[in-house]
């Protein structure tokens, strides 16, 4: 496909045919390469089509084919006019990442680490088919899906400060429980508190380095060497489900005979079919809060169980990659309400936005971008320009390069545990062909995804966090 | 004849499945998504699971019969085996479909490799040229 250069990280493809707006792709020429390999840019140009977007199509620096949309899409949609889709959302919705700080050093646990992560590997469920240990009824899962992470820490899962420290405060006050499926309560149940498998993970982590004193104070990461604990994981079963039953409720009400991708299938954001999706969502999302919320909770108990305290031990930001929210941006001149689809995608919202807590609004929020696994991660402030070059959003992550199938075929788990041993990284799994699909060869380079990111100015670089210890479903 | 081929895919699973008839490629489809989770081959067939499904299209039809096996999996344990008795049928508006499951629970005596989240249709197709071909993509 045809593109037009706009600098050394900005390309275009200007608006032709169907396209209501151009479509924007933040990348360097090298990952690019990577780009052009699949559909991502043709999946681009599709979302360009579609009803009411808003100013372009936008595509993040480690994007790779979806389904519909581009992992990696940011789009924004008139409430009136424009429309929402489960496929600029995604299957695992409100995927995302948790941040914890802590007041240790990498000495003061290099001793314990492997306890630390053997403890961790008992207390969170974790794996293909692994069921969690609460047992909930539909009555409290109701609750959970209205409330969110508001719910877990009710239930002693953690801390009040947590819930300011959520993207959201921990709950999307939209959510519906009774538009949800019986199926997708059936899915819910017995998952919720699971880290699941795939590329979720949970990993200790020491800070590398620091590039941003200021913002990295104010996140509360203090210097190299300081003790992490990050947490990646999603809605699981229950969003899985809510995105399958409305492609099929949005199928049924509308039809597929002008949808150029049927996973692009949409409904009018202010159709009985879009409001109920939106509200579903919004549980899968508050489901999402709450395993994560959970899940932090069992890891502070590890922590001072082994260490013996786990007070300094405060959540840096928890961030969805995969969401749609109503949010307040600048399109056509003026300040409007749009739906804002992020599929793979983080929010980025610099300084002084309303949405992102009192502590942070000085800086920006903190945005987490986790690399593969083993590899290295980041931490970002969001930025004041993001909102004008992406409705306030950056990259998410890594993404793949390489198929599972290659990865199994390449890999050996147990090859991989020990040169990430060798590199001073434990390792635990649930299954050692889950580890070689998730080889680090696999992904694309973090480190460039986020330099992208940082130059454009769609986040801005705060420090680079390195594994010491990784629990891989 | 070969059952179905799993294909390469950089992010998720992706396969063919093969059969005389729509009914037996379907049933292969099956098998074919179990083999991204469980060895299907090697389950015992001790529980059955009746399962009926309608689509709009023959695609709908698939990508719902499909979730069944997801379905089953998380909220019963329940390992696919073998497809039986599968049935297509035109209806008012679109297909049904009916299936005897056969399969067993989850045990120490399964290994288990893989979840997948949800069925797609990207790149989805029903091709007729002698017998029947399903592509299929899974969310994984």
């Amino acid at each position: 496909m045809e593109l037009r250069k706009i600098s050394d990280n900005i390309w275009e493809i200007p608006k032709q045919g169907e396209m209501k707006v151009p479509a924007v792709i933040y990348s360097s020429a090298r990952l690019l390469d990577d780009i052009r390999r699949d559909k991502t840019l043709t999946q681009a140009r599709n979302v360009a089509c579609l009803p009411g977007i808003e100013r372009m199509s936008y595509v993040m620096p480690d994007a790779h084919q979806g389904y519909g949309f581009p992992i990696g899409g940011v789009a924004a949609f008139d409430l009136d006019a424009g429309i929402i889709s489960p496929g600029g959302v995604g299957y695992d919705i409100n995927c995302g990442v948790r941040l914890l700080k802590t007041d240790y050093t990498e000495t003061d646990v290099a001793g314990k680490r492997k306890e630390l992560l053997a403890e961790i590997f008992k207390e969170v469920p974790a794996g293909v088919g692994k069921g969690g240990v609460t047992k909930l009824s539909r009555g409290v899962l109701k609750e959970i899906l209205v409330k969110g992470a508001e719910w877990a820490v009710e239930n002693g899962y953690g801390r009040k400060e947590d819930l300011e420290r959520t993207e959201e405060y921990g709950r999307m006050k939209d959510a519906d429980a009774d538009a949800i499926s019986d199926r997708a309560m059936e899915r819910g149940l017995p998952q919720l508190g699971t880290l699941g498998s795939g590329n979720h993970f949970l990993e200790i982590q020491k800070v590398h380095e620091v590039y941003d004193e200021v913002a990295a104070r104010a996140f509360g990461i203090r210097g190299a060497g300081q003790v992490l604990v990050m947490i990646h994981c999603g809605s699981r079963g229950f969003g899985h489900q809510v995105a399958t039953d409305y492609i099929e409720s949005m199928e049924n009400a509308f039809g597929v005979k002008d949808l150029p991708d049927r996973e692009l299938v949409h409904a009018p954001f202010k159709s009985v079919q879009g409001q109920q999706y939106y509200r579903s969502m919004c549980a899968a999302v508050n489901y999402a809060f709450a395993n994560r919320q959970m899940i932090a909770h069992w890891v502070r108990e590890v922590f001072a169980r082994v260490l013996g305290s786990s007070e300094g031990m405060d959540q840096v930001y928890d961030v969805c990659h995969n969401v749609a929210k109503v949010e307040t941006h600048e399109a056509g001149g003026r300040s409007r309400r749009l739906v804002v689809h992020r599929k793979g995608a983080t929010r980025s919202f610099g300084p002084g936005r309303p949405e992102i807590p009192e502590c942070y609004r000085s800086v920006g929020q903190p945005v987490i971008i986790p690399g593969s696994m083993g590899t290295s991660s980041f931490i970002l402030a969001g930025t004041w320009e993001a909102e004008g070059l992406s409705f306030g959003s950056t990259a998410h992550g890594a993404g793949r390069v390489m198929s599972r199938h290659e990865a199994v075929r390449r890999f050996r788990g147990e090859r991989i545990r020990d040169d990430l041993a060798r590199k001073g990284i434990e390792l635990r799994s649930t299954s050692w062909k889950g580890v070689a699909e998730e080889a680090p060869e696999a992904y694309k380079d973090v480190d460039e995804v986020v330099r992208v990111s940082h130059e454009v100015g769609l986040g801005r670089l705060v420090a680079k966090v390195v594994p010491i210890g990784v629990m891989k479903g | 004849m070969e059952r179905y081929r799993i294909l390469p895919h950089t992010a998720d699973g992706k396969f063919q499945a093969f059969g005389r008839t729509l009914e037996e490629a379907f049933g292969n489809a099956a098998l074919a998504l179990s083999s991204f989770m469980w060895d299907w081959s090697k389950v015992e067939p001790r529980v059955r699971h009746f399962v009926h499904v309608k689509g709009i299209d023959r695609e709908q039809l698939l990508v719902k019969f499909l979730g069944e096996t997801i379905y089953l999996f998380e909220t019963k344990q329940f390992l696919l085996a073998r497809v039986d008795g599968l049935r297509i049928r035109p209806e008012f508006e679109g297909f049904s479909l009916e299936a005897l499951l056969g399969g067993d629970t989850i045990s120490d005596r399964y290994a288990l490799f893989g979840d997948v989240k949800a069925v797609t249709y990207h790149e989805l197709k029903i091709e007729e040229c002698g017998g029947f071909t399903v592509q299929v993509v899974v969310d994984m």
